[in-house]
């Protein structure tokens, strides 16, 4: 309020490339960990950074229509919409972002976003498999959805609130004043709901190398797969920012961030390693069977 | 960058399908200069995206290449399963002509700058199949060939072996054999024509 | 058991050449007009239900072409395989698609390769494995299969032939003499 706007967009810019290139670490970091599990030496962890570059670098492309064009921007720009409605770090000028702004309904609605414009880009891109993949993964987001919007409302009604600066806040003081252990079923819940949002392995149906080659973005290539990528990281940890403001009491430096986004999306990693792959119906039952019932009962004990 | 307004004729093609492909020619894309491409080819060589074409007894050779013992993702190499995102295409041994076809089709399909390696004494001059009515005998007159790698079949290590030879050639700036195809499409496209008789395809598939 | 078969074969149809291979493996010789007759029997009555390959083989020197049914029985766990020979200028057979629908593509492969019509299975002119192919088929014994590689594919100058004996003798036993 106080910081001038074109100061607030600079420090914005300054905190999304600060997301970016942790996101995108986080993703090679991963590959690296999953490499040495297979006792592997695998690739360094800045190999996204080195595919963006070569993606970028493509000389030539072609194009399939206006949705084609447009699919990987709506992507990116779910991704950094998500981003800038959620305070990185409590307290910082910097990271904060434009969260007063926005609400937990709007940062919900742009994490949908970017898969609506992706499943429309795919879908003009005339792929069967990308068809293939949209189905697959707009079925399971709805599903997936469910619990998550649940757990959410589960906080909302804890906290009495929507924004989400005020909900890190409650949770401060203390590590029993996270949602963690005020709300444990919701944060539960809401964990579920991430493995299937990152689509690692039961929920990596959408994707699935092996049988449709990489599903939706089948056709893209180039620049748009550049900017998929990109997105991936983006996205990747505004994701785990929202959930660490939301369960895991926030962030008050950049180390904290860096500590809490990582192990939150160690619990995916770990899962993704030690577990195959749900079919589309068997991970939809899934998600509308346990975690929507944890989190109806997180709701329900709270209302009570 | 002169606008090359040539059409390609796509005789072959019936006129109710004329809507559903691209009819330019091809045209070549000039590297960029100084540091900026040796960058970008720094890059290229270092994010090798393979797309293996499974012909032949290659493909069983391209598989270990993944798991702990070879593990070529250390170079940063990976595989990747449709050819628009893919850089290099590893043709995995003798290509009957019926694969042919596709492997020309996959191989317009790759986007530029792109990267062939061919493996086996097969793709070089026939191999054990030089009197096959239904094998070609050698690769690089239906497509460019950056780099061989000979056996019967090569075993991993040889393969990864090419592949670094392929880095260096791309660091070195000489992996340019995308244009050429394109400076010698007619070329390379009779000669496809003249073993791929039922031609259902439009010339240059983008 | 394959002793009572075979009886019961001879006097329904006229086989004219009967070749024990082993005891559960035997292969019969009949005209072209009786084979699918006698497949037929053998499916439906001697519980000959496994239909194994179809395969011919082109004897360019007497003109015909050999086409062998081998069957399978699962109960008696015996093979029995019928020989057919059909001209060579007319090779022309009666389709067995009605009896197993897999020897569709059989059939194809032999109309592909051998130039073997079986009116009426299903897909007998689609290209099985040779897209557009126009020379005379390939797998028949006049088909010159080094010269038209030569004149099509392009062969790389510098290929040498080695004769694999004289080339290991040389390599690996210098010293013997040849037996």
């Amino acid at each position: 309020m106080d910081t001038p706007l074109v100061l607030k967009i600079l420090y914005s810019l300054i905190s999304l490339a600060v997301i970016t290139i942790w996101g995108l670490s986080l993703g090679g970091i991963v590959r690296k960990i999953y490499a040495r599990v297979q006792g592997r030496i695998g690739p360094p962890f800045w190999q996204p950074f080195i595919d963006i570059i070569k993606t970028y670098g493509k000389r030539t492309a072609v194009t399939h229509g206006i949705m084609f064009f447009l699919g990987p921007v709506f992507r990116i720009a779910g991704g950094i919409g998500t981003y800038l409605f959620i305070p990185a770090i409590l307290g910082s000028t910097i990271f904060s972002n434009f969260s007063v702004s926005g609400d937990v309904l709007l940062v919900m609605y742009f994490i949908f976003f970017g898969q609506l414009g992706m499943a429309l880009g795919a879908g003009e891109s005339g792929h069967p498999y990308s068809a293939i993949g949209v189905a697959r993964g707009l079925a399971q987001m709805t599903a997936f959805e469910v619990p998550f919007a649940l757990s959410i409302i589960a906080i909302v009604i804890q906290y009495h609130t929507l924004n989400i600066t005020t909900i890190v806040l409650a949770q401060q003081g203390s590590i029993l004043n996270w949602t963690l252990f005020t709300n444990p079923l919701a944060t539960i819940a809401a964990l579920i709901a991430l493995l299937g949002m990152n689509m690692h392995n039961p929920f990596s149906v959408v994707l699935a190398p092996q049988e449709i080659p990489i599903g939706p973005p089948t056709e893209f290539h180039g620049s748009y797969l550049a900017l998929m990528q990109t997105n991936r990281g983006i996205f990747n940890a505004a994701k785990l920012v929202l959930y660490m403001n939301l369960f895991f009491g926030g962030a008050t430096n950049i180390f904290a961030l860096i500590i809490k986004t990582f192990s939150i999306y160690m619990i995916s990693v770990v899962v993704g390693v030690s577990f195959p792959r749900f079919r589309t119906d068997q991970s939809i039952k899934f998600f509308l069977f346990v975690p929507t019932l944890i989190a109806l009962l997180a709701i329900i004990i709270l209302v009570l | 960058m002169k606008k090359d307004n040539r059409l390609l004729p796509n005789k072959d093609m019936p006129d109710f399908e004329r809507d559903y492909f691209c009819d330019a020619h091809p045209e070549t894309v000039k590297p960029l200069k100084g540091f900026i491409e040796k960058f970008l080819n720094w890059a290229r060589a270092n994010s090798l995206w393979i797309l293996g074409f499974g012909t032949g007894c290659g493909a069983i050779e391209l598989r270990p290449l993944m798991t702990a013992r070879f593990d070529m993702f250390r170079y940063g190499m990976a595989p990747r399963p449709t050819p628009r995102q893919s850089c290099v295409f590893v043709i995995g041994g003798y290509a009957s002509i019926k694969t042919l076809k596709r492997i020309v089709r996959s191989y317009e399909q790759i986007q530029a700058p792109k990267f062939v390696l061919a493996l086996g004494s097969c793709t070089i001059n026939g191999g054990m199949y030089f009197d096959s009515y239904n094998t070609i005998n050698r690769i690089d007159h239906y497509i460019p060939v950056d780099a061989y790698v000979t056996g019967c079949m090569p075993r991993p290590e040889a393969i990864i072996a090419g592949l670094r030879k392929l880095q260096e050639l791309i660091k070195q700036g000489k992996a340019e054999k995308a244009n050429e195809y394109i400076e010698n499409f007619e070329w390379y496209k009779a000669n496809q024509k003249k073993v791929i008789k039922d031609w259902n395809m439009p010339d240059y598939n983008w | 058991m394959m002793k009572d078969i075979l009886k019961r074969l001879t006097e329904k149809f006229p086989i004219s050449e009967i070749e024990e291979q082993r005891a559960n493996m035997i292969f019969v010789t009949m005209p072209k007009i009786n084979a699918v007759q006698c497949i037929s029997y053998l499916k439906q009555f001697e519980g000959f239900t496994h239909l194994v390959m179809l395969a011919a083989v082109d004897y360019i020197e007497d003109g015909i072409f050999q086409l062998t049914y081998i069957l399978h029985n699962y109960e008696l766990h015996t093979d029995i395989g019928i020989r057919v020979q059909i001209d060579r200028k007319q090779p022309v057979m009666e389709s067995i698609h009605t009896l197993w629908a897999q020897a569709r593509t059989y059939q194809q492969e032999l109309k592909e390769m051998f130039g073997i019509d079986f009116p009426g299975s299903p897909d007998i002119d689609e290209p099985f494995l040779l897209e557009g192919w126009q020379n005379i088929p390939p797998m028949r014994k006049d088909f010159d299969t080094l010269k038209y590689s030569q004149e099509t594919f392009f062969p790389r100058p510098g290929r040498k032939h080695y004769d694999p004996q004289k080339y290991m003798k040389e390599k690996l036993y210098p010293d013997k003499e040849p037996e």
